[in-house]
């Protein structure tokens, strides 16, 4: 049998009998049953040869599981090697054959004998890699004497060994007190002992974020200090990342922390010299600016970036994320080294387009020259995405230094005329930005654009180049050819196009009203009567009813003067900078995203301590939705409503800031701002970054937009009673001169347990009203009258009825945008009328809303992290008791307080009508009027206005 | 930590696995060949993937692509730099990293990345402590282990494993006691059109190669350390020394190893050994255009250029090139559009040029784009920063070593743009 074997394997590989490729020949039939043979073979050199063809088979994915009898009898060796392969075998099919494992674990227990540290030391390495529930209670003492063992490798071994077992048992490690023998190993006296134990405990802690495995005191920091000059370059960046968790007690502190830190920067080991950036970085906030250290401190952090340039591309790409963060937390530091982010044609392309986005950052007036030359250069290269992308870097680099805007703009022009496509369609779309925020300067280049209006395919130049055609149809003396030209072919271009050109032709008609009458009426009736678009057909009717009521009106709202766009319109929101400012060098720096957002399983150490989680990162049911595609062009997920309004404002065409009807006073910024971010956006047809210019549109919503933003101030400002749920006071809802002297004003209010709309009705006309009737829209939570409204008299002039309307929850039910938005029609014996408000949330907060304690921490368990969404409650001055009785009010159940470091947690659930509970976490420092909610649901979109509901209840 | 690593050649084959937690299935990779697929290029293809409950880094090196699987939140680059370090150690084992030295040597390969990695931390990743635990392979030792059943693993414990100095074993004799220092350093520069520096700096390494008995406590000081203000050392060297009296003081790993690497960039500093003249140009409507470069010496501190090359990605439409060159020959592949013109060394006297006429593709667009120039070459015997080592003693041995210190000049990302 064995004879067979060998004339087979040297005719396939003649030449390689030295070498392990023999062990490669393919998997015929009976070769397992060779394999066999060989195993059981008397002699230790055909034993060993056997297992290394095992092993190699292995390690291609052949199945060699059946053997496992076999090599496991061949484990009882004193050869190193045999053994070494029997435990790699081992490791790899144990769990397959859990059974058979079991006849392992005595050798096991006898290797941890040993005297030979080696195998002690691979015993215990081993023994944890094999994942079989039935052994790893027998490793335990085994384990424990490693533990505590004479030979530092026995115990730096072992401590990783207790990661290891954690991972498959983490209740185990728990009962059998492993974690306090690993956190002692952190004052080992041996440097490498201390880093395992801390990238045991580190590892253990993602898992386990309520435990305070890694509390840190001054002691222990110094321990890992003096270790992390001792221990290898890996054991360092477990350390260096364990620090950067610490919080110094005073700047000196963080002041002798990172004069300790600083050699790291030069150390060969990009890794390291990234983590001890992390902890300089986060330290730094500390250190006052006066400060000589502070200044030092800035300039050795400068050559260490740039160091890390120079090194294979995949590390650039790493180093470019996370300087990219520097850059914008403190510009300072790499302000001098533009040079160094010059492209070279032969950088990968995902270098080349981050380095481009931290040149745009860099970009000053001092710069700039050198700058606009290099994205020149770079514009007539060879790579499609990346040529686009300089185009654009050169418009943003107009809009932020306005003394190059000229330079730029010849630029573009330079551009346009090489009349390659892509790059003439890209220069209009940021030509059009620069038109935004330098109105009325550059307008001598219009006539070349229009040159080009033929070579345009895509929906964004097109759009954008229309856009500039009405904006300055006054000038364009054929600007009604112009526009006349995309409107045959209306139907066919994207909602983009379509909605843009119906607002240029708008505008060129209020320029220009005696020669464009016919196209005005041709693209209205193509918008409202042929598109089944829902936000072409409102746009269309918004000007339809506008331009028929009140041209002079129509004038001022459409042709009125616009908001400037801002200069950095990509920057990250500060609050998630600074979060990702102490991620720096983690996978949440390479996303720009906070780990919670999408890694499975995450740590949540940072920034909350909850009740204990633990179990494997590996739950397979969980829904993912984590981001997918390329980062480099990703926007970060969770961009808080500030960022996204800004974001917005460069592409949407927004009018001036809405003059709805008097709004009530207390402004209460949050509120007001919250409201644009979520709530303007879907008024305004869904507006992301694809989405077109929405023209004029505000002040024509006025009506139902300005209800809306009234009834939040008033939310947000108002006395509430505290009998019930919250109820606002009302708020003007249907302003009267739109509804032709009906004015409605109105709020919601819960108690015990019904819903309903109560509401003002004042006849403002001169004549008598009646036959009042009420209808909802369908709504996300299915809201609906539960019965007519009753209005018994008819009302007479000047005359104020208050009625109150029941609702129920359920109507039929469509997700709205946002989310707490009602439709609602009024009729009366004169018309139909509609308006649209936004309901708080927490009429719908259940009063059955109070979990279970156990079924609190399952469900807080079972919800992915990714649902989690956290948000700052500001300038609240109650204590814990206060916040929980008010919240108790509105259904909002505390179900456990708990005191850490001086915080008060309150964890809270609430139940919604359509049974979506929400989890909530509030963290309540005494003194500190600024609450952390956290709040975790199944349905995510709902955080937002559970915390809005948060907000109201807790300010009134 | 890092959970599963694949090794990926270029045609999409998964020819090595391995797992250092629970087994995740190869298919994780068909993310990873999507990525490629889309990146067109195998260099563009993004080191950091995300699936749906993976991260898969990778890095790109002789042609393999080694995929790590990870599952929690870990460093990037901790990931990337000990992957670098995998393809080094077999490099390092086999001489060379390829598919075929790993398939060869690939029971040494489970050894190496089993010792290499514990549950996904970094165990022993030092090539002198890897080689007191895993022999690497000789043609000798594997006749002699097959004759007389002895192993390739090493069943002491390594004596640097734990001390604090570990990366250097113990117990090394050598006869000859030599210690050579090469100091090497690369010009990056980016050279505009009309022949001005747009960007340029040194980018340069100290490479050792000690062979010392014993524990040879060595100091290597400079006549100019000034130079040195941006430096990456080897964990051997002691900070505070360097920190306070700008002296290297080290006590080295046994072998090669890079001490240091350092960067000069005030451009002030960085000379430009050569210069080129260019003229590439294409005729509006007609299929063919122009070539001629012609390349000289420029600040060459006196000494020879020599092993010039240089190498141009045409432009997509160009179909062939019909050039005559004044020195060393020339290339031109068709298929990648890629240059090639070996000149060897620059004599003043006579500069080396190649002219000629280039060959469109008949109906295509004039090209827009101006290809730019790669150019690489040598200069023996010059650091062209000017860092000049002083002397190096050695304390802690009585014996006498060798010495020896030799510096060369070489061009890294030399671009010059037409």
């Amino acid at each position: 049998m064995m004879s067979k074997l060998r004339p087979q394997s040297s005719a396939t590989n003649p030449g390689t009998n030295m070498t392990d490729s023999k062990y490669f020949t393919t998997t015929k039939k009976g070769e397992i049953f060779e394999l066999k043979a060989e195993l059981n073979s008397d002699k230790k050199e055909k034993k060993k040869e056997a297992v290394k063809k095992v092993i190699a088979s292995m390690t291609v994915g052949k199945d060699v599981s059946a053997l496992f009898p076999d090599v496991v009898n061949c484990m009882q060796t004193d050869n190193l090697e045999l053994k070494k392969l029997v435990y790699l075998y081992l490791m790899n099919y144990a769990k397959s054959q859990p059974d058979m494992a079991i006849m392992a674990v005595n050798t096991f227990v006898k290797d941890c004998e040993d005297p030979n540290p080696l195998i002690r030391a691979l015993a215990v390495r081993t023994m944890g890699c094999i994942r079989v529930d039935k052994i790893t209670e027998y490793l335990c003492e085994p384990l424990r004497k490693c533990l505590k063992d004479e030979d530092p490798y026995v115990r730096k071994t072992a401590a990783v060994c207790v990661a290891k077992l954690h991972d498959i048992n983490a209740q185990l490690v728990e009962d059998q007190g492993f974690l306090d023998t690993l956190k002692d190993l952190i004052s080992d006296s041996n440097p490498m002992v201390v880093a395992n134990a801390v990238a045991a405990l580190s590892e253990i802690a993602e898992s386990h974020p309520s435990s305070n495995l890694l509390d840190l005191n001054p002691q222990s920091i110094n321990k890992l200090l003096t270790a992390l000059n001792e221990c290898t370059e890996w054991g360092q960046i477990f350390i260096l990342d364990c620090l950067a968790n610490y919080m110094p007690k005073d700047d000196r502190e963080a002041q002798s922390i990172c004069e300790r830190v600083t050699p790291r920067l030069s150390h060969a080991n990009s890794a390291v010299v990234l983590s001890a950036v992390k902890v300089l970085m986060k330290f730094m906030e500390m250190l006052s600016k006066d400060l000589d250290y502070y200044s030092t401190l800035l300039k050795k952090l400068a050559p260490p970036l740039v160091t890390l340039l120079s090194a294979e591309p995949e590390l650039q790409y790493v180093a470019l994320r996370n300087i990219n963060l520097i850059v914008q937390k403190r510009p300072e530091i790499l302000k001098h080294e533009m040079k160094v982010f010059f492209v070279k044609y032969n950088d990968p392309i995902y270098v080349k387009l981050e380095k481009l986005d931290i040149m745009i950052r860099l970009a000053s007036q001092a710069n700039i020259a050198q700058v606009l030359a290099e994205l020149k250069e770079y514009a007539t290269e060879v790579d499609v995405d990346f040529v686009r992308k300089a185009v654009r870097a050169i418009g943003r680099c107009a809009i932020k230094v306005e003394q190059s805007a000229e330079r730029c703009v010849s630029t573009l022009l330079d551009l346009i005329q090489t009349k390659v496509n892509y790059v003439v369609q890209e220069a209009i779309v940021v030509i059009k930005d620069i038109f935004r925020k330098y109105p009325n300067k550059y307008e001598s280049v219009i006539a070349t654009l229009c040159e080009n209006l033929d070579s345009l395919d895509e929906p964004e130049a097109r759009a954008a180049m229309i856009w500039i055609v009405g904006e300055y149809a006054e000038r364009i003396d054929n600007a009604d050819e112009l526009l006349e030209s995309f409107l045959e072919g209306f139907h066919d271009e994207s909602t983009q196009v379509q909605l843009q050109l119906l607002t240029a032709i708008v505008k060129l008609f209020l320029k220009k009203p005696t020669e464009t009458q016919e196209l005005v009426q041709q693209v209205l009736s193509l918008a409202t009567q042929d598109s089944d678009n829902p936000d072409l057909r409102d746009r269309g009717y918004i000007y339809w009813r506008l331009l028929s009521t009140d041209p002079v009106a129509a004038k001022e709202v459409v042709l009125a003067e616009k908001p400037l766009i801002s200069e950095e319109t990509d920057l990250i929101e500060p609050t998630l900078l600074d979060e990702l400012i102490c991620y720096i060098g983690t996978l949440a720096s390479v996303y720009h995203k906070p780990p919670s957002a999408f890694v499975e399983g995450s740590r949540g150490v940072v920034h909350k301590s909850l009740p204990p989680r633990t179990g494997s990162s590996e739950s397979a049911e969980s829904p993912e939705t984590a981001p997918t595609g390329a980062p480099p062009s990703e926007q970060p997920a969770v961009i808080p409503a500030q960022g996204d309004l800004l974001g917005d404002l460069l592409n949407l065409d927004l009018g001036p800031p809405v003059s709805g009807p008097p709004l009530t006073t207390a402004p209460v910024q949050m509120g007001a701002v919250d409201l644009l971010g979520g709530g303007l956006d879907s008024l305004m047809g869904g507006a992301n970054f694809a989405a077109p210019p929405a023209g004029t549109m505000p002040a024509n919503l006025g009506a139902p937009l300005g209800g809306g933003l009234g009834d939040l101030f008033d939310l947000a400002g108002g006395v509430g009673t505290l009998s019930g749920s919250y109820v606002a006071p009302k708020a003007v809802w249907l302003p009267a001169m739109k509804a032709k002297g009906l004015e409605i004003s109105g709020t919601f209010s819960r108690q015990v347990g019904s819903i309903s709309m109560d509401l003002l009705l004042t006849n403002k006309a001169l004549q008598v009203m009646s036959d009042f009737a009420i209808q909802f829209n369908r709504n996300s939570f299915g809201l609906a009258p539960a019965a007519p409204l009753q209005v018994h008299a008819p009302l007479s002039p000047n005359q104020t009825v208050e009625i109150s309307l029941p609702l129920n929850t359920v109507g039929s039910v469509m997700k709205m945008d946002p989310l707490n938005n009602l439709q609602v029609a009024v009729k009366n014996n004169i018309d139909v009328f509609y308006f649209s408000t936004l309901y708080p949330l927490h009429i719908l907060f259940v009063e059955d809303g109070k979990m279970e304690r156990q079924m609190f921490l399952a469900t807080w368990k079972d919800i992915p992290n990714e649902n989690e969404a956290q948000f700052q409650i500001k300038d609240c001055p109650l204590n814990a008791e206060a916040v929980s009785s008010k919240l108790q009010g509105s259904n909002i159940f505390t179900i456990a307080k708990r005191n850490v470091e001086g915080q008060d947690m309150l964890y809270q659930s609430l139940k919604l009508t359509n049974g979506i509970w929400v989890l909530a976490e509030l963290r309540v420092q005494p003194g500190n009027p600024t609450f952390t909610l956290s709040l975790k649901c199944r349905a995510p979109e709902v955080s937002q206005h559970v915390y809005q509901a948060y907000e109201t209840i807790l300010k009134n | 930590m890092i959970h599963s690593l694949f090794l990926i050649n270029c045609s999409g084959d998964i020819f090595l696995e391995k797992h250092w937690k629970s087994v995740v299935s190869q298919s994780v990779c068909d993310y990873f060949f999507e990525a490629q697929e889309k990146a067109a290029d195998v260099e563009n293809v993004p080191p950091v993937i995300s699936t749906p409950h993976h991260y898969l880094i990778s890095i790109y090196r002789d042609k393999l692509f080694f995929v790590s699987v990870i599952q929690t939140e870990v460093p990037p680059l901790f990931v990337i730099e000990f992957l670098h370090r995998v393809a080094d150690t077999f490099q390092d084992y086999f001489g060379e990293c390829s598919e075929a030295a790993i398939k060869d040597n690939v029971v040494i390969v489970y050894e190496l990345l089993e010792e290499m990695l514990d549950n996904g931390f970094p165990l022993a990743t030092e090539s002198n402590i890897l080689k007191e635990l895993i022999k690497p392979p000789t043609i000798l030792r594997s006749v002699v282990n097959s004759i007389t059943g002895s192993s390739n693993v090493g069943d002491t414990l390594p004596t640097g494993q734990l001390s604090n100095i570990p990366w250097r074993r113990a117990g090394v004799k050598y006869t000859n006691n030599e210690a050579y220092f090469d100091v090497i350093e690369e010009i990056d520069a980016i050279i505009d059109k009309s022949g001005s520096t747009v960007f340029a700096e040194i980018q340069g390494v100290i490479d050792a190669c000690i062979k010392l008995s014993g524990m040879p406590d060595l100091s290597l000081s400079f006549m100019n350390p000034r130079l040195l203000d941006d430096v990456s050392f080897h964990p051997c060297i002691r900070f505070k020394r360097w920190e306070s009296e700008r002296v290297l003081s080290f006590i080295p790993p046994d072998g090669n190893f890079r001490l240091i690497s350092y960067r000069v960039s005030s451009q002030n500093l960085v000379a430009i050994p050569v210069y080129v003249k260019h003229n590439i140009s294409f005729k509006e409507n007609s299929s063919c255009g122009r070539f001629d470069i012609t390349i000289g010496p420029k600040q060459n501190m006196g000494k020879t250029v020599e092993g010039i090359t240089v190498t141009v990605h045409m432009p997509k439409v160009v179909l062939n090139m019909n050039l005559t060159p004044t020195q060393g020959s020339y290339t031109f592949d068709p298929v990648t559009k890629v240059l090639t013109w070996d000149i060897g060394k620059i004599t003043p006297q006579k500069l080396p040029s190649l002219k000629g006429l280039v060959n469109l593709q008949s109906g295509a667009p004039k090209p827009e784009e101006n290809p730019s120039l790669n150019i690489q070459f040598k200069i023996q015997q010059l650091a062209i920063s000017g860092l000049k080592v002083n002397r190096l003693d050695m304390y802690g041995e009585k014996y006498k070593p060798f010495k020896g210190v030799k510096y060369i000049t070489k061009a890294g990302k030399f671009q010059v743009r037409t």
